[in-house]
C-alpha cells in the first residue's frame, strides 16, 4: 500500500513537466507562460470557464498542437511517438464512426494500442448492458460518451487526458464515468480531467489547476484548499471567476 | 454504506469518521476483512489517495491492521473498538449539545428534556 502514498520530493514521481509554455492562435493568446508539474498516482482537475485554454493545454500535451515557446515533458519525453504510447486521450467530442459496431471499436483499439486491455473493456461494456454486436449509430450521445470512456480507460496508460468527460451526460452516466475513473485508478499513472462542472467531480480529485485567460491562477491539493478556504471547490471557483467580461458571464450562466 | 460527504469541508476526516463509526457499530465486525482502497473509494465516490489517508489514520489509532498479504482487517481488540465507540458517542452528544445551546437551552433544561423524550419513547414502546 505504500505505493499509493505519494512521496514528496522524490524525483521519480514526476510524470508531467511543463515549463514556460505559450500558445497563440493568430492574435489571440490561448496559453501564456504556463508552468506545471504533475506527479504519478494523482487525479487532477483542470478547471476553468469556457475559453480559458483547457482544451488547448490538453492538445499540446497530447502533441496535437505545437507550442509557440516553452517545453512539455512526459516521463522525460517531448510529445512524439514515445508519448503517444503513454497517453490515453478522450477528446471533447464524439469521434466514433457511425458505421461501426462495438466489436469494430474493440478491434481498432487492440490494433492501435499495445496497452489496450480488451477483457477490461468487455467487462465494463457488459456492466453497461452494451453488447459487442451493438451498432454505434443508434446510440444516444450519453451512451457514446460512456463507450468512448470505457475504451480510453481500458488502456494501461501513464497519463489519461480526459477533455470534458462529463459534459452533457445525465447523472447516472456521470456516476458511471466517475466510478470508472476511480476503479481504474493506478498509483503509477495520472488522470487529468478538464471540466467546468466542478461540483460533479470535486470529490474524486487530489488536486486542482485553475486556468483563467490562459494562465494558471491556482494549483493546490483539494483538501488543503477546503481547509484554508473553508468552502467547496465549486464555491471557490464561482468566487474566483465572478468578475468576468460580460459575454463570459452569459456563458457561465448557461453552464451552471 | 451512506457516506454523506460535505464538500465544503476537508474530505479525509469525514471518511475517517464514517469508517470508525462503521467499525464501532459493528457494520465492519471485529477481525473482518475491509474492502480495498479502490473499492472503498469507488463506493464513496472519492479520490483513492483521500481514502488512503483516512485508512492510515484508522491504522494509527489501531482500529485496522494492515497485513502485507491479507489486506486490511478490522482489529480484534474490543477495548480499542469500545474506546472509539465511546469517542464517537461523545462527539455526537457534543454536537447535539452545541445545537441545543444555539437554540438557547441551558444545561438543566437540556437534561430535563432528554429525560422527558426518553420517557416518552419508553411509553411508546411499552
Amino acid at each position: 500500500m505504500e505505493m499509493m502514498e505519494t512521496k514528496k520530493g522524490q524525483g521519480g514521481r514526476e510524470l508531467l513537466k511543463i515549463e514556460a509554455l505559450s500558445k497563440s492562435f493568430g492574435k489571440k493568446k490561448a496559453l501564456c507562460d504556463v508552468n506545471l508539474s504533475l506527479e504519478k498516482g494523482r487525479i487532477v482537475g483542470l478547471l476553468g470557464p469556457n475559453g480559458s485554454g483547457k482544451t488547448t493545454l490538453i492538445k499540446l500535451i497530447n502533441g496535437l498542437l505545437r507550442p509557440d515557446t516553452g517545453s512539455i515533458q512526459i516521463e522525460g519525453y517531448a510529445p512524439g511517438p514515445e508519448t503517444k504510447a503513454m497517453i490515453s486521450y478522450l477528446p471533447d467530442r464524439v469521434y466514433t464512426a457511425d458505421w461501426m459496431r462495438v466489436k469494430d471499436l474493440l478491434k481498432l483499439f487492440s490494433d492501435f494500442y499495445k496497452d489496450f486491455r480488451s477483457e477490461r473493456a468487455k467487462e465494463m461494456l457488459r456492466s453497461l448492458g452494451i453488447s459487442e454486436k451493438d451498432r454505434i449509430r443508434p446510440m444516444s450521445k450519453g451512451t457514446r460518451e460512456k463507450v468512448q470512456l470505457v475504451m480510453v480507460m481500458s488502456r494501461d496508460a501513464r497519463l489519461y487526458l480526459l477533455d470534458e468527460p462529463i459534459g452533457g451526460v445525465d447523472p447516472a452516466a456521470r456516476d458511471f464515468i466517475l466510478r470508472t475513473i476511480l476503479t481504474n485508478y493506478s498509483p503509477d499513472s495520472t488522470v487529468l480531467i478538464s471540466t467546468h462542472l466542478i461540483s460533479d467531480i470535486e470529490k474524486t480529485l487530489d488536486e486542482v489547476i485553475f486556468l483563467k485567460e490562459g494562465r494558471v491562477v491556482l494549483k493546490d491539493g483539494v483538501d488543503h484548499l477546503r481547509e484554508t478556504e473553508g468552502k467547496s471547490l465549486d464555491t471557490l471557483f464561482r468566487d474566483m471567476f465572478s468578475v468576468l467580461p460580460e459575454e463570459n458571464i452569459l456563458e457561465a450562466k448557461d453552464v451552471f | 454504506m451512506k457516506w454523506n460527504i460535505d464538500e465544503s469541508l476537508p474530505i479525509w476526516p469525514q471518511l475517517y469518521s464514517r469508517l470508525s463509526a462503521g467499525i464501532a457499530a459493528r457494520r465492519f465486525p471485529p477481525g473482518s476483512r475491509l474492502p480495498s482502497v479502490r473499492e472503498l473509494a469507488a463506493d464513496a465516490g472519492v479520490n483513492p489517495n483521500t481514502m488512503q489517508r483516512a485508512l492510515t489514520e484508522l491504522e494509527m489509532k489501531g482500529l485496522i491492521v494492515t497485513n502485507r498479504t491479507a489486506g486490511r482487517n478490522v482489529c480484534m481488540d474490543q477495548m480499542i473498538i469500545n474506546a472509539v465507540r465511546q469517542e464517537e458517542a461523545e462527539r455526537k452528544i457534543g454536537n447535539m449539545l452545541k445545537s441545543m445551546e444555539e437554540l438557547g437551552y441551558r444545561d438543566e433544561e437540556i437534561r430535563r428534556m432528554i429525560e422527558d423524550v426518553l420517557q416518552d419513547r419508553r411509553g411508546e414502546e411499552g
